[in-house]
């Protein structure tokens, strides 16, 4: 089982993304769990998701303790929430971040780094600085839990035929420049 | 074909609804609510539900205006949790007395104060007493179909009785995880249109719910609660169909673990999943250990129970509630009756956990399980996850 926890501000698209990811394991035969962490969500203020992806029916509903993926929308959070906390071993934190994935690793003492600029490919492709969809593009290139196809229906269906090839795109994009360390 | 699609959990509770062709919703959203009726109201105003969708101005007036309109002969369905379930209660009783089939889901949450949307059965077992059929589900599949079969077992002329089928708060209403869709050809052929019985109709007139002077209260009573009793059998016979149409294996009381185990956990909701998962690892440590999962709270399953727990020595039974001044937690108080004065009974342990949406992932299971072995839980009730120094 892989479970993954989703770090973001309220507002920045953290709970549709774990539940993009969850409708594509799904739609490709796999099971999935995505929850956002319970209780009043407000714009701006530190926000976390959880999805689980296993191969046989997932029998815990428990909160994720110790994910094997971190994935942070927002560069701003990491010296104000500790996103590796409970992270296993080997384990990677993926990054929207300007910075390079060696030197994050390096600073904040993460096993592993997956980083790309999600905020630049996001005004790039989409106009907008919401990177969910782009940073789905890092965590598929950093964890290969799904191939990048599997997302293409799930987005076209969750944007519509405007903004959801354009999202794809943006994730598509955000999978070539994914950088690991 | 039967779709298999990755889906909210309260969305799929909403697309059962529809495909039962509920001819009336009723709802107020207060908080905290769930997407279920949101999405109904959606359904009805694009046309894709042909109901009457009664956005009503309390809790209250949902369940009343749900008793309008099953007097009048419709499928009716609402949904609620915690504060909106207290508010409806006055006319709880009266929906059940009045003998009408409305379906309900009762997002199961704590009761404030202090102020809380978070997950427990507060507010179901403040409701215990009802005359409702109850019945609680674990997953999201089990959410989707036995809300059908909520509509089938209700509006069953050997039943005619409010059915209330409970899911977890955020732990299920909140998920998104795969469900199963039926064909609306299968669903249609599971429930076909309601046929009432008796309704309001100015053409032939009849008084619904008159008042019950002394000389016939008891006997009004005794039948209301002759017929909650009598719905045992059709709610197994339902389960059956609903096994035999949709390939599932639902029981009264399912049972997973070690057969005829020592020890025996009894929960009730989506924390059996939980718990089976920390009963699986046990039994791979060489433990002695099943469980108990009652599927159905109210009329409460006395001889499917016992035989469930049958060869077991000792029960740790999970309450999600706490009955304030009494020897333990409302489950466990159940389970003390049902073997009271019965041989060969089995230690009974009680563990209130949950409460307020406090988690209690699988490790939590397996230590309940040590400390019961040892005997280190309290002879009363155990508040599990409470911290001392508050």
């Amino acid at each position: 089982m892989i479970e993954i926890r989703i770090h973001g501000r309220g507002g920045q698209g953290g709970v549709t993304l774990a539940e993009l990811l969850a409708k594509a394991a799904i739609a490709r035969g796999k099971f999935a769990q995505a929850f956002p962490s319970f209780g009043p969500e407000r714009r701006g203020a530190p926000v976390m998701a959880f999805v689980r992806v296993d191969d046989k029916k997932i029998r815990v509903r428990e909160k994720i303790y110790a994910p094997n993926l971190v994935l942070v929308l927002d560069p701003t959070l990491f010296d104000i929430v500790n996103v590796a906390e409970g992270l296993q071993e080997g384990g990677t934190v993926i990054v929207n971040s300007a910075a390079s994935a060696a030197e994050l690793r390096k600073k904040y003492g993460w096993p592993k780094a997956a980083q790309v600029d999600a905020a630049k490919v996001a005004m790039e492709e989409l106009g907008v600085p919401i990177t969910n969809t782009t940073m789905l593009g890092a965590l598929l290139k950093a964890s290969g839990v799904l191939p990048v196809e599997s997302m293409k229906a799930v987005i076209e269906d969750r944007f519509g035929p405007k903004l959801g090839p354009k999202n794809f795109k943006a994730l598509n994009r955000a999978y070539q420049e994914t950088r690991l360390a | 074909m039967p779709k298999r699609i990755g889906i909210e959990v309260s969305l799929a509770v909403a697309d059962a609804v529809k495909m039962a062709k509920a001819d009336v919703i009723s709802a107020y959203p207060i908080t905290p609510q769930t997407h279920i009726v949101e999405e109904l109201s959606t359904y009805v105003a694009n046309g894709e539900l042909d109901a009457e969708f009664v956005p009503v101005e309390s809790e209250h007036s949902a369940m009343s205006a749900a008793v309008g309109a099953s007097a009048a002969g419709a499928r009716v369905y609402t949904a609620t949790s915690a504060q909106g379930l207290a508010l409806m209660h006055e006319i709880l009783f009266i929906a059940s007395a009045m003998r009408l089939p409305i379906v309900m889901t009762v997002a199961n949450r704590s009761l404030s104060g202090p102020i809380s949307i978070w997950n427990d059965h507060s507010d179901i077992m403040t409701e215990r007493d009802i005359n409702w059929i109850q019945l609680f589900v674990e997953d999201g599949q089990e959410s989707l179909e036995l809300t059908l079969a909520a509509f089938k077992i209700a509006e069953d002329k050997r039943v005619l009785l409010p059915t209330c089928v409970n899911m977890d708060g955020f732990m299920l209403t909140h998920m998104i995880e795969p469900i199963v869709f039926p064909d609306q050809a299968v669903v249609d052929k599971f429930l076909p249109t309601y046929k009432p019985l008796l309704t309001l109709d100015p053409k032939k007139p009849a008084t619904l719910g008159p008042v019950g002077v002394p000389e016939v209260y008891l006997e009004a009573k005794k039948q209301c609660e002759q017929a909650l009793l009598d719905s045992l059998d059709v709610v197994k016979e339902v389960l059956a169909e609903v096994n035999k149409t949709f390939g599932r294996k639902y029981d009264l009381v399912e049972t997973n673990g070690r057969k005829k185990a020592e020890t025996l956990f009894v929960t009730m909701g989506s924390l059996g999943e939980t718990c089976w998962s920390a009963v699986d690892n046990l039994i791979a440590q060489g433990q002695d250990v099943g469980q108990a999962r009652i599927r159905l709270w109210r009329p409460f399953p006395v001889k499917e129970f016992i035989k469930a727990c049958k060869g077991a020595e000792r029960l740790i039974v999970i309450d999600r509630a706490i009955s304030p001044g009494s020897v333990c937690g409302p489950v466990a108080q159940e389970i003390k009756s049902v073997f009271y004065g019965l041989k060969d009974a089995p230690e009974i342990v009680n563990i209130i956990a949950g409460i307020g949406g406090r988690d209690v992932p699988v490790a939590d299971f397996e230590e309940m399980y040590r400390l019961a072995k040892k005997r280190k839980l309290a002879k009363t009730y155990t508040l599990w996850g409470l911290n001392s120094n508050a």
